[in-house]
């Protein structure tokens, strides 16, 4: 019970940092019809900016200055590369960002090279906060939830409550009519791309210290973002929460309890065959539920959009 | 960079030093691992240790053919991909060289073990010898052995017997929990760690036995609730890279404050990372032993590595064997171009080694026997890793380690 | 996409192939036949080999992407279950079973089709980012299934096989590099042959249709989704053709024959050589292999160089290669190209000045920061000085700025040339 307790947990962290960059990339979606394939990109170089200001000020100062700087970068790459490719369409949109992508992680592998940065979490929050039979709670990991659930609140706030929350969002469904109105559509949609590579930067800086700052880190979160934004449903805010914490948890209880194929084959009725090492079915038997975890988000993802393509919460397609 | 300007230089050079009273032979080594890529640091470092191993112990010294020839290191990236190697492995044999070195990966030096044998079976004259310096799948020297492969490092089986040496002198020691990479060499230190700790410590309980996708966890959390919760008293893992990064600065945010017994848990960015968390925690398994410096001669060597390649470290000491070695087989046979006679020649070779004592090539499977230590992360060392104020210090030796161990490698001889 | 099909729909109707059509594929056929008498070295020979496999590839990525619309972030998928078939039937034939080796690419292709059929058949309802998604969803599914799936895939070390086991096809047993090369080569002609006939037949030309108007396709009575499946397919058939030949050369097939990295490096290729022409993917292939083999033997920056390359073509010529070649097919026709000719020599000196310094400057800085083997000692284009020196990059920066001050000179007199050289009237 104590170790479930601690895995939902740590399952809500993973979710809710899942969540910080999904809200983005779902927010530029929503906006401008373009699934940004360089977002977990974003998401690196707010950790290696953050990372180098870390060197001179330490954490803090990272933490509010990275983001910004990631954020007028990416405004900057949806002015003078993205709006110029708009106009030949959304699949060479979809390309430039995947480009990009390519690019944003050889400029980082030239500046800062190869190995793995030293980037770790601040004095002020090394230490565990709880513990719950033995298994220590850092603080940070409290820091981050906060930090995430702040994120949500505001975002929520602005989206639904102020002048400019609803432009963006008369934006997403009329662009003509808000641009007719006297609003300038571009300078939304540039500041709404600024805005969401920004929240990418800041899950980067505060992701850094605990899933390591390296070359590969983009590539190896890029595509469960996407994965978890079709999931929840293309431009639904709600969506990406619910799915973010469904995939975070989903991997962290994949992970944690061990039940083996051999078990559930064996409940049904079957009998393991004796010389198994030879055998046809020797995957299938020896199969367990943590080497399935990285699979089940794109296993879930292809049931989603087989059986309901707008997502779960999602209410248009593509 | 440029290699054609390079060896233009090099030709032009060639052909002023022939010249000269005495001709210079230069016997290249094709160097073929990762230069770019996340795991171009192995690749450079190894580099490293191979051109500083050539100049300190073979060239300057005189040391190949009565110093009228000299070895050069000519490298090749292999983007630590299997299908890059081949091709660069037939660039190499293009350009006429005729000894291969790798090491990175098990994966690649299975491809390159089979390759080369297929070479030198459809080109009896002509054969290639392949020089492994770092891969450790003991497959390697066992079902899959071959005359023309070497292995320089000791491999996993043997350095789980080191370890568990370690671990069986140690009586806090009651529960060990096992977790590494979900591929050969995972599974391989899995069942060494089984198998040793067994026969070595049968009051042992191991709580866990795990393996995980390799380079695919994003988060090694619940692995580490796991292993807490286990209620485990040392870790062992054969991960490397970033799964060893993030394995160990998971468990050890989790609150487990044992020993972490690792192969490869140290430079490379990996010590600076664990930092002072590690100091005290994180074991290392591994071929010789750099701090303290075995020898007078090797103190100096390493001093002088640091001096040439300040912002590498010196990690695998035993990359400095081949290059010596390698120069003494040839030096036996007279002449670097029969590479058969030099493949027997080094069949059984007996060195002494600066860093690993006593090293025999064992001819049954060509498997390297040499020092093995376990050492501890500390920041009381004299070389340390990562420019951290910490580096890795031998704690048990063992020499000639399992020189005695059996292997299943039924060597075919041309 | 932005490209359309430049002929039209009734040409598919009349004849597949004209003699005037089949000329550049006797010259194609003559051409490749005779390359190995030029390149002798057997890495040479591999590389034209990988590039002949990485044409395969691309032209059946096409089928999708410039062909049908669809653009897939996981086509290693049906290249790499073809070549892993392929490479489990090798193995078979070592242990007694009969199947010449020039007949395996089939046997791989059909499994890949047989995949793109399964798959397709729910991929394919959809084009645009729904169908993107779904081809990434299942490529990263299938490549971390590699690792889970050890009887097939073989984990981490992939599977190996000896090509020369067969039984010998007119004395040949496949033993040097060369006749591996002639078997991928004819494998390279029959297949790009078959491609380019599959566009021209019907099904080819409704492919574009529906790429350009689904509604439109639809009304005309072609259900899109079964003519996007069936172009599915077909491709995976080739990819699966592809994988086979890689089989074949390399003897060996691992996880990254699968992975995410291998498409995405497809869609580049086919990007940069041009989706909207037949040729395109043709010519990213051999740009790329050259690039990633030739390239990244004399610098560890080949990548980013690729990358750059890559971004600046979606940007600025996103037709490609192909597509900046095509561009002067109007010239030609209106006989305008030599007005070409003088501007773009003119231009030609500076740029590529302005290109390799431009490079020269990073390449002197990531030698200063990471250069391995220590010390500041540098060779660029055939000097040798100290990279940790500022002269250096100053050197290489200020031959930049003129180098592109001139290009920026010359800009407007080609700008002038070109729309004269496409005005018929301006001849006298």
């Amino acid at each position: 019970m104590a170790l479930f307790l601690v895995n939902v947990l740590d399952g809500f962290v993973t979710g809710l940092l899942l969540f910080m960059l999904c809200s983005g990339l779902t927010l530029i979606f929503s906006m401008m019809g373009v699934l940004n394939f360089a977002h977990a990109s974003f998401y690196m170089l707010g950790a290696y900016f953050a990372y180098q200001i870390s060197l001179v000020t330490g954490f803090w100062a990272g933490l509010l200055i990275a983001p910004l700087i990631v954020g007028v970068i990416g405004a900057l790459i949806e002015r003078y590369g993205l709006r110029r490719v708009h106009k030949y369409g959304h699949v060479p949109e979809l390309i430039f960002t995947f480009g990009l992508a390519l690019l944003i992680e050889e400029t980082v592998q030239f500046f800062w090279g190869k190995s793995q940065l030293p980037f770790s979490e601040p004095a002020a929050l090394d230490f565990a906060a709880f513990a719950i039979a033995g298994n220590a709670f850092p603080a940070y990991k409290v820091f981050m939830i906060a930090v995430a659930m702040g994120i949500f609140l505001t975002l929520l706030y602005i989206l639904t409550k102020t002048r400019i929350g609803m432009t963006i969002q008369a934006a997403l469904s009329y662009p003509e009519t808000v641009q007719n109105l006297g609003h300038n559509v571009p300078l939304v949609f540039m500041c709404v791309f600024g805005v969401g590579t920004a929240m990418a930067g800041l899950a980067g800086v505060i992701a850094g210290p605990v899933l390591g700052v390296f070359p590969g880190m983009a590539l190896q979160l890029g595509s469960i973002v996407f994965v978890t934004i079709v999931i929840g449903g293309l431009g639904s805010l709600w969506g990406a929460l619910v799915a973010s914490l469904i995939i975070g948890w989903l991997q962290t209880f994949a992970t944690a309890y061990d039940i083996t194929a051999e078990q559930v084959l064996t409940a049904i009725g079957f009998t393991k065959p004796e010389l198994i090492w030879d055998h046809p079915l020797q995957d299938l038997w020896t199969l367990t539920l943590p080497q399935l975890g990285p699979i089940l988000p794109y296993l879930l993802m292809i049931i989603v959009l087989v059986l309901r393509p707008q997502g779960l919460m999602g209410n248009r397609e593509s | 960079m440029n290699k054609f300007n390079l060896m233009m230089a090099t030709a032009l050079a060639a052909g002023l030093a022939a010249g000269a009273a005495v001709a210079q032979e230069k016997v290249r080594i094709a160097f073929i691992d990762p230069l770019s890529g996340p795991f171009a640091t192995t690749g450079t470092q190894g580099l490293a240790i191979y051109r500083h191993s050539v100049k300190e112990l073979v060239n300057e010294p005189g040391a190949l053919l009565d110093g009228q020839a000299e070895f050069e290191m000519v490298p090749f990236d292999n983007k630590i991909s299997a299908k890059e190697s081949l091709i660069q492995l037939q660039v190499a044999m293009d350009q006429g060289i005729r000894i291969i070195a790798q090491g990175a990966s098990s994966g690649v030096a299975n491809a390159l073990t089979e390759a080369v044998a297929k070479h030198n079976r459809r080109n009896p004259d002509d054969p290639v010898i392949f020089l492994n310096h770092s891969a450790v799948d003991p497959a390697l020297t066992n079902d899959k052995c071959q005359f023309w492969h070497f292995r320089f490092d000791a491999n996993a089986d043997i350095k789980m017997d080191a370890l568990t040496d370690d671990i069986a002198a140690n009586p806090d020691i009651k529960k060990v929990y096992v977790i590494g990479q979900d591929y050969s060499f995972g599974k391989a230190v899995a069942a060494a760690a089984q198998r040793f700790l067994k026969e070595k410590r049968p009051d042992i309980e191991i709580v866990g036995n795990e393996l995980h996708p390799i380079g695919k966890v994003k988060d090694f959390t619940p692995y580490a609730r796991k292993i807490v919760g286990s209620g485990a008293d040392a870790v062992i893992t054969g991960n490397w890279g970033g799964d060893m990064v993030g394995l160990g600065k998971a468990v050890m945010g989790a609150g487990f404050d044992k020993p972490i017994y690792t192969y490869y848990g140290a430079t490379s960015g990996i010590t600076a990372a664990f930092g002072e968390e590690g100091d005290g925690i994180v074991k290392l398994v591994g071929a010789g032993q750099v701090n303290p410096a075995p020898t007078p001669e090797a103190q100096e060597f390493i001093e002088a590595f640091y001096v040439s390649f300040p912002d590498l470290d010196f990690g695998q000491p035993q990359m400095a064997n081949v290059a010596p070695m390698l120069a003494a087989a040839i030096n036996e046979v007279g002449n670097a171009t029969d590479i058969k006679a030099i493949a027997y020649a080094l069949e059984g070779m007996e060195y002494d080694s600066i860093v690993t004592g006593k090293t025999v090539m064992r001819e049954s499977d060509h498997q390297a026997i040499q020092t093995v230590t376990v050492q501890g992360q500390t920041p009381e060392a004299a070389f340390e890793y990562d420019k951290s104020g910490r580096g890795m210090v031998a704690e048990t030796v063992v020499e000639l380690a399992s020189n005695d161990a059996p292997t299943t490698c039924e060597m075919k001889r041309p | 996409m932005s490209i359309a099909s430049k002929t039209p729909l009734t040409a598919g109707t009349t004849r597949l192939i004209s003699l005037s059509n089949a000329m550049p594929w006797a010259f194609a056929a003559l051409f490749l036949l005779c390359l190995p008498f030029v390149f002798q070295s057997s890495s040479a020979l591999t590389i034209m080999n990988q590039m002949a496999i990485t044409i395969v590839f691309a032209l059946s990525y096409n089928m999708l992407l410039g062909q049908g619309g669809m653009l897939s972030f996981g086509h290693a998928v049906y290249m790499g279950l073809g070549g892993f078939f392929a490479m489990h039937v090798m193995n078979m034939v070592e242990d007694g079973l009969w199947l010449p080796l020039p007949f395996l690419p089939v046997v791989g292709g059909l499994f890949g089709l047989v995949f793109a059929f399964l798959i397709g058949s729910f991929s394919t309802r959809r084009a645009g980012t729904v169908f993107a998604m779904i081809s990434l969803g299942v490529g990263e599914l299938i490549a971390a299934c590699s690792v889970i799936i050890v009887v097939f895939f073989g984990g981490e070390e992939g599977i190996s096989g000896d090509r020369t086991m067969g039984p010998p096809v007119f004395g040949y047993e496949f033993l040097t590099q060369q006749e591996v090369y002639y078997l991928t080569v004819v494998w390279l002609l029959v297949a790009a042959l078959l491609m380019y006939l599959f566009s021209r037949t019907p099904i080819g030309r409704i492919a574009n249709a529906v790429r350009d108007n689904e509604e439109r396709a639809e009304f005309v009575g072609y259900s899109q989704r079964n003519v996007r499946w069936i172009s599915f397919c077909a491709s995976g058939f080739f990819a699966g053709v592809a994988g086979s030949l890689f089989a074949i050369n390399f003897e060996i097939l691992t996880e990254e024959n699968l992975n995410l990295a291998t498409s995405g490096s497809i869609l580049l290729v086919t990007f940069i050589g041009g989706a909207g022409f037949f040729v395109g993917p043709i010519i990213g292939a051999v740009v790329f292999t050259l690039l990633q083999t030739v390239l990244g033997l004399h610098t560890e920056l080949w990548a980013l160089y690729l990358g750059i390359l890559f971004v600046a073509c979606v940007m600025f010529f996103p037709s490609g290669f192909a597509g900046l070649i095509a561009m002067h097919r109007r010239p030609l026709a209106l006989g305008n190209l030599k007005l070409l000719i003088k501007p773009y020599l003119k231009v030609a000196v500076p740029a590529i000045t302005s290109v390799l310094s431009l490079a020269a400057i990073l390449e002197i800085l990531f030698h200063k920061r990471h250069g391995y083997g220590g010390g500041h000692e540098m060779h660029l284009y055939g000097i040798a000085f100290d990279s940790g020196a500022y002269q250096a990059v100053g050197l290489a920066g200020i031959i930049a700025a003129i180098s592109l001050f001139l290009v920026s000179r010359v800009l407007p007199e080609i700008r002038e040339a070109w729309d004269s050289a496409n005005h018929a009237e301006d001849r006298v």
